[in-house]
């Protein structure tokens, strides 16, 4: 059973098709990357599968079942995490409480314990921190834990959004354009967190970039789109040198 | 360092809880009177803070849950002969589902729809008190009995004084716990962003209903005590300008933070009592210092100490 099962997607906007009929499977334990020129439908995929767009019709399962028209925090809370294209932090608070969000699905003190401070909720707040410093800590920006959010260097804030996304404890992670806005060395560093996410910590990924030498680096399987439909898809060499690839590239050499 | 001047207000917290748990000893009646209402609004600014400040909703209508308390009280004790202490969970449990009827639906709507749809409801608890018969109808409930304490008759300023402290105090110590809580984190994270939220697991609907719920069972726990405390309650004391001067309270405090949301409780009860002299021209004064406020301090009297 595969991970994820995406089936002939339909998404449309009033009259525009965003996606038209995409077909997509991932592995368990795989790393993938969906590539496609601007605007080709990519972030509209990752809304359709973590809930924020409804698909007018198709199928998505995830883990054997089906998550069509559930609400995102029931699909994250099935184990399925999420970063967004332009920076979604919390602002206004310390990076250690941002990673925190990540942990309120799989925590459960409610109201009386909150107040009377009881000892499940004292273990349960230790092990929330815990566990979101081992989050920090996995992808380096642990000794920042009690900075403002956006005081941080950008490349650092992107890290911030990482690990909130892996203190959800997720099975599969879907990253959208990962590597915007970083520089060289930080690109490399994210090659190898991504490898790490998979092999140390056990979860597929699936990307969406731009950088084709990090996409054609770090993938193991490519999915290529255009105008919301598969264009071509198999292994990094043979995508590279498809000519419906090369074709939709460089008919859109403004992007 | 951070920790020297979190001793320090911890003193200086202390120091004022002292004045005000010894101010009876030389305060008259007046005095006591008046702090009573400052005290009763600590505790409606607070509720409502819990629902503006922490959960970023906008509610127009707060008075309603303060009115379903009070009217709760009324009627238990006036027509049904009940114990007042006896009345408080029920004024817990038909404030705490009107949170959740008027929260239920609305909460899926954006903030400026739920503002409207917020103010309708305020007025529809006013319209239909005024035009049932339990509650009494545009005359309201008069004669609602006193209330005892362990055999004191609750008849004295000082009760009322002592009484709406320990709430104050309530609200005060249960809105530090919550803010510093995962349910507290939740409200801001819902605050900040919804959409990122979601996607962290949240269920947004869920989390904004506790903040009303929570809101509404702080203002209904106070309309209880205010009913007999003024011994007769109608429903021109739940008028929409109520529920605007509790959310003035909250607002020029400084949304979201405790001790500014008491400095907009006392300011809001202190500063026409204290301008009483100048007569009608105190609440124009009053309502200029709010613009002055507004416009030089747009994040309230206390200020915003971001890390
Ligand atoms: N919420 C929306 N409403 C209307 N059109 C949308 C919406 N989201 C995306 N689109 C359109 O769908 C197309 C694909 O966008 P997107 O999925 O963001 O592309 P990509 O991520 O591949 O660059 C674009 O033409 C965009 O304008
Ligand atoms: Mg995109």
């Amino acid at each position: 059973m595969s991970l994820l099962e995406v089936k002939d997607i339909v998404l449309q906007f009033g009259g525009l098709k965003v996606i038209d009929s995409m077909n997509m499977t991932i592995e368990e334990g795989s790393i993938m990357s969906l590539i496609g020129p601007n605007g080709a439908g990519k972030t509209s995929i990752f809304n359709s599968i973590t809930g924020f767009y409804q698909p007018n019709s198709g199928a998505i399962n995830f883990r054997g079942k089906s998550i069509m028209r559930k609400k995102p925090h029931t699909i994250t809370q099935a184990g399925m995490a999420r970063t967004f294209q332009n920076l979604r932090l919390f602002k206004n608070m310390s990076v250690i409480d941002n990673v925190k969000a990540g942990m309120h699905c799989r925590s459960h003190v409610g109201f009386f314990g909150s107040v009377l401070r009881s000892p499940g909720q004292r273990k349960e707040e230790r092990e929330i921190t815990e566990h979101c410093e081992k989050c920090l800590d996995f992808v380096g920006i642990l000794e920042q834990k009690n900075r403002n959010a956006s005081n941080l260097a950008y490349g650092d804030q992107r890290r911030v959004e990482w690990a909130r996304a892996l203190a959800t404890k997720p099975k599969f992670l879907l990253l959208d354009e990962p590597a915007a806005g970083l520089n060289y060395d930080e690109k490399q560093q994210l090659i190898q967190l991504i490898r790490r996410i998979r092999d140390e910590l056990g979860i597929t990924v699936l990307l969406i970039e731009h950088d084709m030498g990090l996409v054609m680096k770090v993938s193991e399987y490519i999915y290529v789109i255009d105008y919301g439909q598969n264009i071509a898809q198999g292994l990094p060499e043979e995508v590279k040198n498809d000519p419906k690839v090369i074709e939709a590239y460089l008919g859109k050499e403004d992007d | 360092m951070l920790e020297k001047n979190k001793k320090k207000m911890t003193q200086v917290y202390a120091f004022l809880a002292f004045i005000v748990i010894a101010m009876p000893v030389v305060a008259n009646n007046y005095v006591m009177n008046t702090f009573s209402d400052v005290f009763f609004y600590v505790v409606v600014c607070l509720g409502l803070n819990i629902v503006v400040g922490y959960a970023g909703l906008l509610d127009l209508g707060y008075a309603a849950f303060f009115a379903v308390g009070a009217y709760t009280t009324a009627i238990l004790t006036s027509n049904f002969g009940m114990n007042f202490w006896l009345t408080i969970p029920f004024a817990i449990l038909f404030s705490a589902v009107s949170g959740v009827i008027i929260g239920g639906p609305t909460l899926r709507l954006r903030s400026d729809y739920l503002a409207i749809v917020t103010l309708g409801f305020g007025e529809i608890v006013r319209i239909t008190a005024r035009n049932l018969k339990i509650t009494g109808g545009s005359g309201g409930i008069f004669g609602i009995e006193r209330p005892s304490f362990f055999g004191i008759e609750m008849n004295g300023n000082i009760h009322y004084y002592y009484a709406f402290l320990i709430l104050a105090f309530l609200a005060i110590f249960i809105s530090y716990r919550l803010q510093y809580s995962r349910l507290g984190r939740a409200w801001q994270y819902v605050r900040e962003d919804e959409d990122a939220a979601e996607a962290m697991g949240i269920n947004r609907v869920r989390v904004k209903l506790a903040a009303y719920v929570i809101g509404a069972v702080f203002g209904g726990v106070a309309g209880s005590f205010f009913a007999v405390k003024m011994t007769a309650i109608s429903p021109e004391t739940f008028m929409f300008t109520q529920s605007i001067l509790i959310l003035l309270g909250v607002v020029i405090g400084g949304m979201g933070k405790i001790p500014g949301v008491i400095c907009g409780a006392f300011v809001l009860v202190l500063f026409p009592e204290i301008f009483r002299f100048v007569g009608d021209m105190r609440l124009l004064a009053f309502a200029l210092i709010m613009l002055i406020l507004m416009l030089k301090r747009p994040q309230g009297i206390w200020p915003e100490r971001l890390g």
